[in-house]
């Protein structure tokens, strides 16, 4: 059985633990429980967190949309902080280990997450992702959760912030389309903004809107493709790793 | 459709607290802010029982409104959405104080 959760090996569904003791409830009747419902996941959330801490990692859990460019931004981040910061990615994914490839090719380590039918990654599926990294030799953890603006928000991993990442091109009111999962954010990279010359996109309207929904939120508008922006956000990772 | 794994959460819950008799009812209670539809919460919920000390059991929501402190007057009132200004002085940003509930408040066994 496993320390962390007591889950059985080779059994990570985790919804149907075996309970062998009985609690001493009276005889039929009402009772009160006042639980969270996710309470499981917080406390595995928990677990990890205390890991990090432990460890001095700075755990980031990047959410956003399919195709805004999360694992693009995590590719440039990897090669232009490589040198200067040990790095390791969880990579998030219903299907296919195409962006753990990606994330391998620039030499960091990462272990890919398949959910299955799954729309988000929780605090167990990171728990035992860790178990493959060398958390002994790691500044900063990158979390790339299942593309999906909803799901994921519930979900705490562990992670000291979600970075919502928003592409210019799928429109500047995703913040007050999606309040949930921006309101859970406390960092926001908007990417692609060399294509803001080609685009209607608002910049000033899409960043009124993710503080209205986030209020103190931090961020950064930059392009993985091109790189500008991007040293802002390098800085921000050194001050915090 | 993240409601599946709330009512797994659900059934957890409730399994550890039943002492293994069988669940006839379960009240949750769902903020608004929650991101949890309850008709899609329900429908899951129907699924995710079978097999379990929860089969048959009814599910009772309560939804839990949102509320709101205002940093510009000071208001702590009711709002509906998280992109909402303060319904007092039209102000924001707004602290959520509540809406974001998700809570197993009772069940009751046989």
């Amino acid at each position: 059985m496993c320390i962390t959760c007591g889950c059985e090996p080779h059994h990570h569904d985790h919804h149907h633990h075996d309970h062998d003791h009985h609690h001493d409830s009276s005889a039929g009747g009402r009772i009160a429980i006042e639980t969270d419902i996710l309470s499981k996941n917080n406390r595995l959330a928990g677990g990890n967190r205390r890991l990090f801490a432990d460890k001095g990692i700075f755990a980031l859990n990047l959410v956003s949309s399919p195709g805004s460019g999360k694992t693009t931004i995590l590719e440039r981040t990897l090669r232009d902080l490589g040198s200067q910061m040990r790095t390791a990615v969880i990579e998030g994914d219903q299907q296919t280990d195409n962006d753990a490839q990606r994330i391998a090719a620039t030499g960091v380590a990462v272990k890919q997450i398949n959910t299955g039918a799954g729309c988000h990654l929780d605090a167990h599926m990171v728990g035992h992702a860790l178990e493959e990294l060398p958390v002994d030799d790691l500044d900063i953890l990158f979390i790339e959760n299942v593309g999906n603006l909803v799901c994921p928000a519930a979900f705490a991993l562990g992670e000291a912030h979600k970075v919502a990442v928003l592409s210019v091109t799928e429109g500047e009111d995703k913040p007050l389309k999606y309040p949930q999962m921006f309101h859970a954010a406390s960092v926001m990279l908007l990417n692609k903004i060399d294509l803001l010359p080609y685009l209607d996109f608002d910049v000033e309207k899409c960043l009124e809107m993710a503080r209205r929904v986030s209020p103190g939120i931090r961020i950064f508008q930059l392009s993985a493709r091109t790189g500008e922006g991007m040293a802002d956000w390098y800085e921000w990772l050194k001050q915090k790793k | 459709m993240h409601e599946l794994s709330i009512a797994q959460g659900i059934i957890e819950v409730c399994e550890q607290h039943a002492g293994g008799k069988r669940v006839k009812s379960v009240s949750v209670q769902i903020g608004a802010l929650s991101g949890v539809v309850p008709e899609a919460l329900e429908f899951c919920y129907e699924a995710a029982v079978n097999g379990t000390l929860l089969e048959g059991s009814m599910l009772e929501i309560e939804r839990i409104g949102a509320t709101a402190f205002c940093e510009c007057c000071g208001a702590v009132a009711e709002i509906e959405h998280f992109t909402d200004s303060c319904p007092c002085c039209g102000g924001f940003p707004l602290e959520i104080r509540s809406g974001e509930e998700m809570r197993v408040k009772e069940l009751e066994v046989d």
